[in-house]
């Protein structure tokens, strides 16, 4: 199965500028579903950008984020080639994790 | 007999034991020298700053303070978002040590939509895309050196993306 999770990773200067898309439904809990029933709430919880053996960022998400979602942040200490692991775990304990190579 | 029936059981406990042992050792191993990439974990996710109506609620149950307006905080958002479900936003500043940025949206079920950690050496700066249930301020929350500091901008909104 493909991952969920798409990232881009590019080095400009000394930083790194991380762009990713997950797939996910991201339901918030308060939408019906055409039953009239509510689809309960499913959402990543956390999503965590690890490089070097040390988290650089990490996010933590309401269902309030959207569906499929997007984030981008940069930071710095990253070099071409190395490795960027992403790795995310939502509120039913479902989870998905990549290793990708800085560009 | 007895000395028959007693082998076995002595046998399986004491591979039952190395069992116990060698698993523990593992464990050992596992955590020492080789934590070079850890997963996500859900403990960090604290759930009972998503539960509030309110800023300052989210706030106080997230950072245990309150925040300062302050223009070194920039919250971009679109001024009208045609469709709620999806309004990009984002946040940047230009603080000192900044270690976390939450956004809240104030009309929402739940006020807090996204909180980052922000590590030494990562930018104060964030893009992300939010729902909104309908017309709406957005605040901008920046944690730097210790103290929180906000910015706040009304977004309209044409469709709501939150009900159904």
């Amino acid at each position: 199965m493909a991952s969920t999770i798409r990232v881009r990773a590019v080095i400009s200067g000394d930083t790194t500028e991380v762009q990713s898309l997950i797939r996910h439904p991201m339901d918030s809990g308060f939408v019906k579903d055409s039953k009239g029933q509510l689809i309960p709430a499913h959402h990543i919880e956390v999503l965590q950008f690890e490089h070097g053996g040390k988290t650089v960022f990490t996010a933590l998400w309401g269902p309030a984020v959207s569906k499929d979602p997007y984030v981008k942040f940069s930071f710095k200490g990253g070099k071409k080639g190395d490795d960027l692991k992403v790795s995310w775990v939502d509120n039913k304990g479902a989870s998905d994790s990549l290793m990708a190579k800085i560009q | 007999m007895t000395d028959f029936s007693e082998a076995p059981r002595y046998a399986r406990r004491t591979i039952l034991k190395s069992a116990v042992a060698g698993g523990l050792l593992g464990l050992g191993l596992g955590s020492f020298p080789f934590p070079a990439f850890a997963d996500a974990n859900a403990k960090d996710w604290p759930a009972d700053a998503f539960k509030h109506k309110s800023e300052a609620d989210t706030l106080k149950a997230l950072y245990g303070k309150t925040a300062e307006a302050s223009d070194k905080v920039s919250l971009d958002v679109p001024e009208i978002a045609e469709n709620g479900a999806v309004v990009p936003i984002a946040v940047a500043s230009t603080l000192p040590k900044v270690t976390g940025i939450a956004i809240l949206v104030l009309e929402n079920p739940n006020v807090l939509a996204a909180a980052y950690k922000i590590p030494d050496g990562t930018q104060a700066s964030v893009a992300n895309r939010l729902k909104m249930a309908k017309t709406s301020k957005v605040v901008a929350v920046v944690e730097s050196d210790g103290k929180l500091y906000s910015a706040a901008k009304e977004v309209k909104v044409t469709v709501g993306g939150c009900g159904g």
